[in-house]
């Protein structure tokens, strides 16, 4: 069975596209050259007008692809640099996910836009090393993070083929995942549903992205007592997926890669305490309030949820500890 | 398009727009507007320089624009009051009226922000094959917006077939053109490599033929225009400044302003009797549209985010 990376699914999801929708494109910086990989081969195989080297003007193309989007195309944007997502955070969360009700339904704006190498990349210091799903969750931008190849794959299709604006996050930390994957099966995986990728029966674990991989490790140590529940789409969040998972551990722990207040954590131990009916109060793993993530790698990696975060977590609730 | 044509629609932008004021102040149309009255031949020249299928991207000053470009004028009030039967079944306003159906991509409430919007529309419309020219309206004001200045760029480089509206109004809400803009307007258009103009925004005939020869340029694939249309705004920058009496126009300048109305050049090319006969005309359509936007339905508060999603899945 041949092996897929993460990397390698994204690039091989937006070929598929590109190649069956002549209304898709792809625009960013350095797409024509793949500088981050992502779209390796694709100017080869579709021309400079499928395949769009921009200028550094983050602003005018995120727009111009809500106005390409406008007049039927699709466009895909890469962002090279999660923090690129702050500049035209006006661009997506203003303009493109506001048009269809503004409008009162006269249009849909779908446009993906993806960022390969989310969060830490490993020394890349305090502005290019955020991960900022929760601010597109929070004013109503589908929001996707996926975690292994064959889901980057298979989101990545559903975000293009979505009427409405999608943002995917690739974190840095996921890219070089490789697994066994017969391309045959590949396939669209809707947004919104997530997913139980290890069964447990005594701690649901939320875990996004790269972070599914340490929640597995850990579940690993604590044999079938760790339930992992990756939802894939940090908006729409599969409630219903997640609440029957906690339906059968009755305790909660998030680990979620990016700030705490106001985080994806947050929104999901507020969903618990609406719904579920937990025996321990749930416990969250982020990074601390309002971090900007120094550049010293032991103070990058002391930052960042890890899995000894995650075990203290685990442990807490397993024992009852408030 | 011929010197009545012109006429009317710079009487319908006006008359249209004084009726909206009225409403404003006895409450029919909350929130108030930001009106156009003075500016409204730039309007009426570019639209007049259209086809039906190209395309524009407003401001939110932009009842002129989607008038203009042939809105119905009972859907737009309706619109501006919040009613199930405008143009955007209440969801839009003022600052948002669109009619996708009319190439009316929407008025804009972010300064600059619909210059890249054009581009990418007429961008994606030349790559379809189709000869469909974009017209972006912005103020003076956007000309200080580092987006729209990367839009001209864009638009530059890749020969888009957009053409470039300014408003020169002379303030940016109460900012005067002249402490704002470093340069002159017409010059960081040129310095993309564009070739810009100033024109008389007062005069529908001047706008229309510079828009003319702008829009073959572009249908042809000779790329952008810039257009700066010298213009005065009449009335408020909003509604709102009536109650907040903001001091920053002389009277002197006000009627110095005033003195060049477009509704009176258009209106003194034409004999006596056919601009009365417009007039009539213009008045039972606006009464008309009054009494539709007043009588239609408010929309049900039950379905206040119906069409957040365009897609069809229940979004929870």
């Amino acid at each position: 069975m041949p092996k897929l990376s993460y990397l390698k699914a994204l690039n091989r999801a937006l070929g598929d596209e590109l190649a069956s929708d002549e209304s898709v494109f792809v625009l960013g910086e350095d797409v024509r050259v793949a500088a981050s990989n992502l779209t390796a081969g694709l100017f080869d195989r579709f021309g400079p007008e499928r395949v769009l080297d921009t200028p550094l003007s983050e602003q005018a193309f995120t727009n111009f692809a809500t106005g390409a989007a406008l007049a039927g195309l699709r466009p895909v944007i890469e962002f090279q640099i999660p923090s690129l997502l702050f500049l035209v955070f006006e661009q997506i969360a203003n303009q493109a996910h506001k048009f269809s009700l503004m409008t009162g339904g006269q249009c849909q704006v779908p446009v993906t836009y993806v960022v390969p190498g989310s969060g830490s990349r490993t020394g890349w210091a305090g502005q290019h090393s955020d991960h900022p799903y929760s601010l597109f969750a929070h004013v109503g931008v589908k929001t996707v993070v996926p975690s292994c190849p064959a889901d980057a794959y298979g989101l990545l299709l559903s975000a293009i083929r979505d009427n409405d604006p999608v943002v995917v996050f690739a974190p840095a930390g996921a890219l070089g995942i490789r697994d066994d994957v017969e391309y045959a099966d590949l396939k669209a995986v809707p947004l919104g549903v997530g997913q139980v990728v290890r069964e447990g029966s005594d701690v649901t674990v939320v875990a996004l992205g790269h972070l599914v991989q340490e929640a597995l490790a850990v579940a690993d140590e604590l044999p079938g007592q760790v339930e992992v529940f990756d939802p894939r789409t940090v908006y729409p969040l599969d409630v219903d997926g997640l609440a029957a998972s906690v339906a059968k551990t009755r305790r909660l722990v998030v680990i979620d890669d990016s700030n705490r207040t106001s985080g994806f954590a947050a929104e999901v131990l507020a969903v618990a305490a609406e719904r579920f009916d937990l025996v321990v109060p749930p416990r969250r793993v982020t990074r601390p309030d309002g971090a900007v993530l120094p550049f010293a790698l032991a103070l990058d990696r002391a930052v960042q949820p890890g899995r000894d975060h995650l075990v203290a977590a685990i442990h807490a609730v397993l024992k009852g500890d408030q | 398009m011929g010197t009545v044509d012109l006429y009317r629609t710079v009487r319908l932008i006006r008359r249209f727009e004084e009726r909206a004021i009225s409403f404003v102040r006895s409450g029919e149309i909350v929130g108030g507007i930001h009106p156009y009255v003075g500016q409204e031949a730039i309007a009426a020249g570019v639209c007049a320089a259209l086809r039906p299928d190209d395309v524009i991207t407003s401001t939110h000053r932009g009842h002129g624009h989607v008038l203009a470009k042939g809105a119905n004028p009972a859907r737009m009030l309706a619109e501006l009051m919040g009613r199930e039967s405008g143009l955007n079944k209440g969801r839009g306003g003022s600052m948002h009226a669109a009619d996708f159906g009319l190439g009316i991509l929407g008025a804009n409430a972010i300064v600059g922000a619909a210059g890249s919007i054009a581009t990418g529309a007429a961008w994606a419309y030349q790559r379809q094959g189709k000869d469909i020219v974009a017209v972006s309206f912005f103020g003076d004001g956007a000309m200080n917006e580092g987006m729209l200045l990367e839009a001209f760029n864009l638009a530059a480089l890749w020969r888009v077939p957009v053409v470039f509206v300014c408003e020169n109004n002379g303030y940016a809400t109460t900012m005067p053109v002249e402490s704002a803009v470093a340069g002159s307007i017409t010059g960081r258009a040129r310095a993309f490599g564009m070739p810009a103009f100033t024109i008389d925004g007062q005069d529908p005939e001047k706008v229309l033929a510079a828009t003319t020869a702008a829009v073959g340029r572009a249908r042809s694939g000779r790329g952008p225009t810039f257009l700066e249309c010298t213009t005065y705004r009449f009335d408020a920058h909003h509604t709102f400044e009536h109650r907040a009496r903001l001091n920053y126009r002389s009277t002197e300048e006000l009627s110095t302003g005033r003195s060049r109305d477009p509704v009176e050049i258009q209106g003194a090319r034409l004999a006596a009797e056919q601009r009365a006969a417009v007039d009539a005309e213009i008045e039972a359509l606006l009464d008309a549209a009054a009494g539709i936007a007043m009588g239609s339905a408010h929309p049900d508060p039950a379905a206040a985010l119906e069409f957040l999603y365009a897609s069809a899945e229940v979004m929870r």
